[in-house]
């Protein structure tokens, strides 16, 4: 029942720039279906919403939930950022990049976190510190936590439903009991708003604490999987942890990158042309822009 | 809804707190389980009067039929009968494995207005199960993962009780697992490399992690031999005697029934047909199948 006035997104908007597609390569009826969607997973924080996802010129599995979000959200004047792994430079960011380039002319993109509206993610989160204007959206491969110890739906959905994490928490227990340690280390479940145990997409641990009372406003994308879920501005984050065993961040210790020199970032080996590994940032950006700092105060 | 037999005989409402009994931790009044689609004959037309339990109007099985009995703190109830008489049925509407068709269970925990479990939402009726009601089944593999280490089944009654600590939550579990007389140095094993008398008390020691206030044991040493029974059976009576936990045994087997409780209740055909004390029960049976079955054991 449509109120009086009421009109339908236009289901076309065609760009100048590529004729015969889509402002945003989606057309405005799917968009509207995703940022429904999206609105319902930021009411429930943690909290898997089912959606259709749409065919994309990229393959399921390879961003296309996080693509998804950010076609849906982009508009004139953003400002998108697109890393993989960290890096800028890789050929799924580069790709998503240029898509969104070509389908969105009025969007600009950057490599710059500082001036992203809307940073699109696989396996990190910048290492500067988000504003509340600023969107991370994360492409997620698996997005239930509890798959690794229930693999029938049905049954996952239930035990959300009425908060039975009981389970989720043996598994922990049994990890701590035979390897001393929890050894989860990229998607290490956390508990969101004090209800909802969710999958943060599989960034390191080293990128669970700033969702804890984040600025931003974190959406998760699973394309293959077909669901949206968020955690909203301000919202608690809390890894699972035992008070006697409690959650620990990667550690470096005496190393540094070894091209900023950076001793408190997270550190990924690379190798070099003579086969030698060195560690070195994984967020480029951060990176550059630390080197380039030092250079300017040198 | 299919028009659901609301059965033909007198129906209670919910038993207010102050009508039942004081003591009284469980009140099941007129609970019902129906398998199929039920009609306005299902109660009449099974039961033990006519020595069946399918409905032959509309073919539904009448699994338990107004079942009503009041189980109060540190009594324990028997509930005896030949297989498919709707005993285990009678457990898991309680314990919540499944849910009757009608009928009421009031659960009156200290300090608590009466619950009725039936009606509870499912996160609700799930901390019941966690907090309040111990199941052990006749099966280890029913009430026992055995993809994890019998410590890790002990934790994780814990774990659902919001437990955080793996240095007390492995003090408590083992500590009930030495009460089970389950060697600690096996804590870690899983329970599939466990004897079977082991695995209940296992078990045991997993339905009494939380305290519960009513402990339910379903033909619990009907797998095993009689001098490992005999254990296990010490072991709840020693339960029994130390703390105020009620408790309901069913089972086939009137010895376990007169060695462990109070008051017994005998079911035929999915119906109560003879209750009061145990002793007087099986010394002085007053229902024909009661007879039979008492006379089957002593001859």
């Amino acid at each position: 029942m449509s109120a009086p006035g009421h009109t339908l997104p236009a289901a076309a908007v065609e760009t100048a720039a590529l004729p015969g597609y889509n402002y945003a390569f989606l057309d405005e009826l799917s968009k509207k279906a995703i940022r429904r969607a999206t609105l319902k997973a930021v009411a429930i924080p943690g909290y898997q919403v089912p959606f259709g996802s749409r065919e994309l010129p990229i393959a399921r599995g390879w961003g296309t939930g996080g693509l998804q979000l950010t076609l849906s959200l982009i508009g004139p004047g953003d400002v998108v950022k697109v890393i993989d792994q960290g890096a800028d430079d890789s050929v799924n960011a580069v790709n998503i990049r240029r898509l969104i380039e070509r389908t969105a002319p009025d969007v600009t993109t950057t490599t710059e976190t500082a001036a992203a509206t809307i940073i699109q993610s696989r396996h990190r989160i910048p290492e500067l510190k988000l504003r509340a204007d600023q969107i991370m959206i994360y492409q997620v491969p698996l997005p239930e936590p509890l798959r690794v110890i229930e693999r029938r739906e049905a049954e996952t959905r239930r035990m959300h439903g009425e908060a039975d994490y009981s389970r989720m928490w043996v598994a922990l227990y049994e990890d701590i009991v035979r390897n001393g340690r929890i050894t989860r280390a990229a998607g290490y479940p956390v508990l969101v708003h004090h209800r909802h145990i969710m999958s943060p997409s599989p960034v390191p641990r080293w990128d669970l604490p700033p969702l804890h009372m984040a600025e931003n406003l974190s959406l998760y994308g699973a394309g293959r999987e077909k669901r949206i879920y968020a955690i909203p501005p301000f919202t608690d984050v809390a890894p699972l942890a035992f008070d006697d065993y409690p959650f620990a961040v990667e550690a470096f210790p005496g190393r540094r990158c070894a091209l900023c020199g950076s001793e408190t970032t997270f550190l990924v080996p690379t190798p070099d042309e003579h086969g030698q590994s060195y560690d070195v940032c994984s967020d480029t950006d951060w990176c550059a822009a630390n080197r380039q700092q030092k250079a300017s105060e040198a | 809804m299919t028009a659901l037999a609301s059965p033909a005989r007198s129906h209670h409402a919910a038993p207010a707190a102050e009508t039942v009994a004081p003591g009284v931790v469980l009140a099941v009044r007129d609970m019902t389980k129906l398998y199929g689609p039920g009609c306005p004959e299902c109660l009449r037309q099974t039961g033990p009067a006519v020595n069946r339990t399918t409905c032959p109007v509309c073919g539904t099985v009448v699994a338990c039929a107004e079942i009503t009995f009041d189980l109060k703190a540190g009594a324990t109830l028997g509930i005896v009968g030949e297989s498919g008489s709707g005993k285990t049925t009678v457990l898991r509407c309680l314990y919540g494995d499944t849910g009757p068709t009608t009928g009421v269970a009031t659960l009156l925990t200290l300090g608590q207005p009466g619950r009725d479990l039936f009606t509870l939402d499912p996160q609700d009726r799930r901390r019941v199960r966690n907090f309040d009601i111990g199941m052990v089944y006749q099966t280890p593999r029913q009430g026992l993962r055995f993809s994890i280490s019998a410590g890790g089944n002990v934790a994780e009654r814990l774990l659902a009780a919001e437990w955080r600590q793996i240095k007390r939550i492995r003090d408590r579990a083992a500590e009930l697992l030495d009460r089970m007389e389950v060697p600690l140095s096996r804590m870690d094993d899983m329970p599939a490399n466990f004897s079977g008398g082991m695995q209940q008390r296992v078990q045991i020691a997993k339905a009494l992690a939380n305290e519960p206030v009513i402990l339910l044991l379903d033909e619990m040493t009907s797998g095993l031999d009689v001098s490992v029974q005999a254990g296990v059976l010490d072991l709840v009576q020693e339960i029994q005697h130390e703390s105020n936990i009620a408790v309901i045994v069913v089972s086939h087997d009137l010895g376990v029934i007169r060695l462990l409780s109070d008051t017994a209740m005998v079911m035929k055909n999915g119906c109560i047909v003879e209750r009061g004390v145990t002793d007087q029960i099986l010394e002085d049976p007053r229902h024909p199948y009661t007879q039979l079955l008492v006379s089957s054991v002593n001859s």
